[in-house]
């Protein structure tokens, strides 16, 4: 991937007495002390330092300190990451969250896979048909989350909402998806499978497109059948997209905002209350800044830790 | 033989389909809802037994949603905001990739890797840090706030770099030897061979900026500088019984990018899958 060099006896030059042989004809001079690379990354990493690296640096800082509303915040060291494993409701809030990761990794991503088989494989003749598939599934996902919150509020509406409709005519009882301690939880669950069903069997999909064909042939050649051919071939060779979806899928699960926000406001008495709107709650509604930089540093190690995972696991299948 | 696995795979295709279908189905039905729930006026819409598709179509949703509210205004926000922070995102990021594609620099990988280390930080980390900012800034209820903050994004890097490393050197080299100036080949060369990255990035960023809905319910105050997807959710609670007018702003606020996926599914859906594939 390095660039060469057009002249080649400068090549040679560089060897020994880098810069000052080749005389300098070009914008910076020669590559290696051009400054060219600098000027193309400087207004991408001017906007990143000061927008996302200083800020991020500034709430560590930030957590470290008693700051509410505008009094003069004072330093307070570890006692915002102690208040957390001590405050009832952030751990509530944990709970959930997980619940729902897990719902991501265990319910969802199976769910994916089948879909994006189901696509892949033989079951789907026509390209045509496979376009379509691709299109409806995908639409949730371009869809917003707030429309989607707003959508789901009328499908999930005891009183007069699609869902509630069809338990009624096929003679179930109505249930109230959105009020009930119960039942709350599980309509968000069923909200995100809803949402990334779709796009998640499409990193399935794009998965499997990578594997070439001649491998199931090969294994068909030699006798397997089709459950065999997937657990010894298909699914060993997917190990890598699984291992996106999956890691992708809770990553962004410990992130999940509107809906909880917007379908139950973290209701009914917190039963679904998540920890980006606890976040949200107390640094925006109760000011109170580094306790929610605290939140957010605890938000920040679960998203590192699982990328990290994430990383030593790719550099091992990649070997 | 033969005949019994042509049966049964047959029988799979049957089966596959149909659950392929009733998946589609609970996909779309929704939207289907929502639709039909803007064109109900009230009591019909409140009325039970619950009808799919409303008796007649009714227009009183969307002539209140664009005469008595401001969603005119949020629709134009949105969009405006989506195209600058497209266009500046797109443009930095492209920059920045074929720095990381093309040339040798310090600190080229040490940069890199932080690009890596912070691709999934979630925006909670520094929101409270980052809206004070835009406190003494003076940038809150200003687009800026919207547009510049959120316009470096890491995977736009990645996606340009990626492309570009398939670009052979011997074009820039011999554009070099012609005289040519670095930013002269980047502006000459390297933008209209990146036509296809481009198109995922500013179909990314679009949609991002469009349906973003925490920082703007942090930055923004005022009702008339709210964007579509800020302001939607806050007709719930004036309109209470205008659940209609509701469900008709979400069907506009949702056409939009529906209409550039129709037209784009391709490049779409490739942008959305590269880093599940690439890793």
């Amino acid at each position: 991937m390095q660039p060469q060099l057009d002249e080649a006896g400068q090549v040679g030059a560089r060897k020994t007495a880098p810069d000052e042989v080749a005389p300098k004809r070009r914008w910076g001079g020669g590559r290696r002390s051009a400054v060219a690379p600098y000027l193309f990354v400087l207004p991408f990493f001017a906007i990143y330092c000061t927008f996302l690296l200083y800020p991020t640096f500034s709430a560590l800082w930030l957590s470290f300190q008693k700051a509410v509303a505008l009094d003069t915040p004072s330093f307070i060291g570890l006692d915002n990451y102690v208040r957390l494993v001590q405050d009832e409701r952030y751990l509530h809030a944990l709970r959930n969250t997980t619940v729902y990761a897990l719902a991501s990794v265990f319910i969802l991503s199976p769910l994916a896979l089948a879909v994006a088989l189901a696509i892949r494989s033989f079951l789907v003749p026509s390209a045509n048909l496979k376009s379509f598939y691709r299109i409806s599934l995908f639409l949730p996902f371009i869809t917003s989350l707030v429309v989607i919150a707003l959508m789901f509020s009328l499908v999930f509406n005891k009183d007069f909402g699609l869902l509630n409709a069809f338990f009624h005519s096929v003679g179930l009882p109505e249930l109230n998806w959105l009020r009930s301690e119960r039942l709350a939880m599980v309509s968000i669950v069923l909200v995100g499978i809803w949402t990334y069903l779709g796009v998640n069997s499409l990193y399935f999909l794009a998965g499997l497109q990578n594997i070439p064909h001649e491998l199931n042939e090969a294994a068909a050649i030699d006798g397997a059948n089709r459950r065999k051919t997937f657990l010894h071939v298909t699914l060993p060779l997917l190990r890598p997209t699984i291992l996106f979806v999956v890691i992708q899928a809770t990553i962004f699960s410990y992130q999940l905002f509107e809906i909880p926000f917007l379908l139950t406001n973290g209701g009914p008495s917190d039963a679904t209350l998540f920890l980006s709107p606890y976040l949200y709650e107390v640094g925006f509604s109760q000011f109170d800044r580094g306790y929610a930089a605290a939140i957010g540093y605890s938000m920040a190690l679960i998203s590192i830790f699982l990328t990290v995972i994430q990383l030593l696991l790719y550099r091992r299948f990649n070997r | 033989m033969i005949t019994g696995n042509r049966t049964a795979t047959r029988m799979w295709q049957v089966l596959g389909n149909a659950v392929l279908l009733a998946v589609v189905f609970l996909m779309i039905m929704p939207y289907v809802y929502m639709v039909s729930a803007s064109f109900k006026p009230g009591d019909e819409l409140y009325s039970i037994p619950v009808k799919i598709f409303p008796k007649s179509l009714y227009w009183g949703n969307y002539e209140l949603l664009l005469g008595k509210t401001n969603f005119i205004r949020w629709f134009f926000n949105s969009v405006f905001i989506g195209v600058s922070r497209m266009i500046l995102a797109s443009a930095i990021s492209l920059m920045a990739g074929y720095a990381f594609a093309k040339f040798d620099f310090r600190f080229k990988n040490a940069l890199f890797i932080m690009l890596l280390a912070t691709l999934t930080l979630p925006i909670y980390v520094l929101i409270v840090p980052l809206y004070s900012m835009m406190v003494a800034f003076g940038w809150t209820d200003h687009y800026i706030a919207l547009i510049l903050p959120l316009a470096a994004q890491a995977i736009g890097v990645f996606l340009s770099r990626q492309y570009l490393l398939s670009i052979p050197d011997e074009i820039l080299d011999s554009a070099r030897v012609d005289g040519a100036g670095e930013w002269g080949i980047f502006w000459r060369i390297i933008v209209p061979l990146s036509q296809p990255v481009i198109a995922v990035m500013a179909i990314l960023f679009f949609t991002a900026s469009w349906n973003d809905y925490i920082w703007p319910l942090v930055v923004l105050t005022k009702d008339q500088m709210y964007t579509v997807s800020l302001g939607l959710p806050t007709l719930v609670g004036p309109y209470d019984q205008q659940y209609g007018a509701v469900m008709a702003g979400s069907f506009l606020s949702a056409v939009p990018i529906m209409i550039i996926f129709l037209i784009m599914q391709r490049r779409f859906i490739e942008g959305i899958t590269q880093g599940a594939v690439k890793g």
